[in-house]
């Protein structure tokens, strides 16, 4: 949640991809034919910047062709708190169901995965900033009873602000609850692989995210507890340079490695291999 | 002096005067006894009427009251023979996260606990609560140290969340509370929880994935602080004030009644009349007869049902629905 109060430091206006030809990228912001981004897998080509996707471009990225089946498509929000800002928590997700084209800020399935089957959570930024409410924890609680029920490896890409405010305390009971389904994954020797994206911070890199077997992260992503803004507010003080970037977690020993979107997942499917 | 929150103003004059009448009446020969328990009275029932219609809002800025019992303070209160243990055995010793073995009742137990400091130099020497990735490593250090001697254990949860700094981003703050609510769901010793005055968010919940989680009456527990909450709604920066908190507070729903409708945890632990720190001993008697009860409820069940009752538990939070249905 606390990254919803952020903006990174450095980086200036995002632009949104969708529209026209031509993209400026948000890190080098050199102004790029919009075709070619897509060619290149949404990755600038000056800068190697990895734009942020949709969960359905990461399926195609991931899955084998026509082979992903969504699983628990059917389960959705209440909205136990009544909550409403500008708009009411059923208006909001609505709103965000027709921008995004999710019913959900995730997506949990069954695919083949380089002819190996494995069980995919893939989170989707552009549902209210990816954040975690009953219906993601829910998915992804049931996503890994599924693979250690039939013994697949469980594969998850994060992409979240973190919690969701408007379902309060039942956001912050999902860190909880998808915790201890990862936990019996560990039990039981089945692999979870944890890919993090640009970016993952708050109730989501403080739960499943960051409990990954293996934990890999995309290059540049922006990974946090708090988001960026916050930590400069308390601390009084710049940031050091990369602050929170992927490469920084990897210094740190936070992560195992870093991998770029066109490696990504020739290097799943090569760990799925040697942990089978 | 007492220390008042904004919405006691009229108590406190009243209680002013009420010291005032007392100083007159032992220096003088008159005899005001009648006027000052009438006054009293008066206070008595203006405090319950205060207390009885809290906003969120308000019960937020009780849960934080300066005078309010810390973790400590009820370690003092209810056991015997507390040994603070100290350091994550990795990097350094959080002193926002405290722990050690302690008697209630003649049982050994675990006690763990976020601790905020009293006056300047103990707040900023206690972080103010908000723990460092070390103090939720020597937490679990000391959960796995109880289960080995299959000690039970209890946390107090008073923390304004997990700190964000530099240094705790570089040393793994999100890995620390994951690996916490995952390592918590499966120890195979009783967990009893009891949020004392603040739940802050994740840094709470990485000492409260429990068997049993209750709450003092005056406590709040929350995804994020109505001030976050306000900030993110309504982006004023800087001019955001006590209404904004107050409507937030409203929205998040995040008091101790709150939490019980929505079952999320088991019960309230009641306070006196004032709040908890007008009679600390009585709230610390409340606290131990339900730990107490909680570890004899608990201490039948076998290692195996304990995880999978928890497991359970876990599993039930949530607002669904589901199509169809």
């Amino acid at each position: 949640m606390w990254f919803k109060k952020t903006k990174e430091p450095k980086v200036q206006k995002k632009v949104k991809i969708p529209e026209g030809l031509w993209v400026k990228c948000d890190n080098c912001k050199e102004i790029i034919y919009k075709k070619e981004i897509d060619k290149n897998l949404k990755v600038c080509p000056k800068c190697n910047y990895h734009f942020r996707i949709s969960a359905k471009e990461r399926i195609k990225l991931l899955a084998d062709e026509g082979t992903f089946i969504e699983l628990d498509s059917d389960i959705s929000s209440s909205d136990p708190l009544k909550f409403k800002d500008s708009l009411t928590y059923p208006e909001r997700i609505k709103e965000n169901q027709k921008k995004s084209g999710m019913q959900e800020a995730v997506i949990s399935g069954e695919a083949l995965l380089s002819g190996t089957p494995v069980i995919f959570v893939i989170m989707d930024f552009s549902f209210m900033g990816g954040s975690m409410g009953s219906v993601v924890g829910e998915k992804i609680a049931r996503a890994a009873e599924t693979a250690l029920e039939k013994k697949l490896p469980m594969i998850s890409v994060a992409s979240s602000g973190g919690a969701r405010m408007q379902e309060g305390i039942f956001s912050l009971m999902q860190m909880a609850k998808v915790s201890a389904a990862i936990g019996r994954l560990k039990d039981n020797g089945v692999p979870f692989i944890s890919v993090l994206a640009d970016p993952t911070f708050g109730g989501v890199a403080a739960s499943f995210a960051m409990l990954g077997d293996v934990i890999i992260a995309e290059p540049r992503s922006l990974i946090g507890f708090a988001g960026p803004r916050v930590i400069e507010q308390t601390m009084k003080q710049q940031l050091p340079d990369n602050f929170q970037r992927a490469e920084f977690l990897l210094e740190h020993g936070l992560i195992d490695t870093v991998v770029s979107r066109e490696n990504m997942k020739e290097t799943l499917a090569k760990l799925i291999r040697l942990l089978a | 002096m007492r220390y008042y929150l904004e919405f006691e103003k009229p108590i406190e004059e009243l209680e002013i005067k009420i010291e005032e009448l007392k100083r007159l009446s032992d220096r003088k020969e008159i005899d005001i006894t009648s006027e000052i328990k009438k006054l009293e009275k008066k206070a008595k029932e203006l405090r319950s009427e205060i207390f009885s219609n809290l906003s969120p809002w308000q019960k937020t800025t009780l849960a934080r009251h300066p005078e309010r019992p810390y973790t400590l303070d009820y370690i003092t209160l209810i056991t015997e023979d507390f040994i603070e243990l100290h350091g994550d055995r990795r990097f350094a010793d959080d002193p926002a996260i405290i722990g050690g073995f302690a008697r209630i009742n003649d049982k050994t137990l675990m006690i763990i606990g976020h601790q905020k400091g009293r006056g300047t130099k103990e707040r900023i020497y206690r972080n103010f609560g908000q723990p460092q990735p070390e103090g939720y490593r020597k937490a679990l250090r000391l959960m796995r140290l109880a289960e080995r001697f299959k000690k039970p254990i209890v946390t107090f949860i008073d923390t304004p969340g997990a700190y964000p700094g530099i240094g705790a981003e570089e040393r793994g703050q999100s890995e620390a509370i994951a690996t916490n609510l995952m390592e918590m769901s499966r120890i195979k010793t009783p967990i009893i929880s009891i949020v004392i005055g603040e739940g802050g968010s994740g840094g709470a919940l990485a000492l409260g994935v429990s068997d049993r989680v209750f709450m003092v009456e005056h406590s709040v527990y929350s995804v994020i602080s109505p001030e976050g909450c306000a900030a993110i709604l309504w982006r004023k920066d800087g001019d955001l004030g006590a209404e904004e908190f107050a409507k937030a507070a409203d929205a998040l729903k995040l008091t101790a009644q709150d939490l019980l409708r929505f079952k999320v945890i088991d019960d309230i632990i009641p306070e006196p009349l004032g709040g908890a720190h007008r009679d600390s001993a009585a709230v610390a008697k409340n606290i131990a007869d339900v730990v107490i009860k909680s570890i004899e409820d608990l201490s039948s069940k076998s290692a195996g049902k304990l995880i999978e009752d928890r497991y359970k538990r876990l599993r039930k939070m949530g607002s669904l629905e589901f199509a169809g249905t």
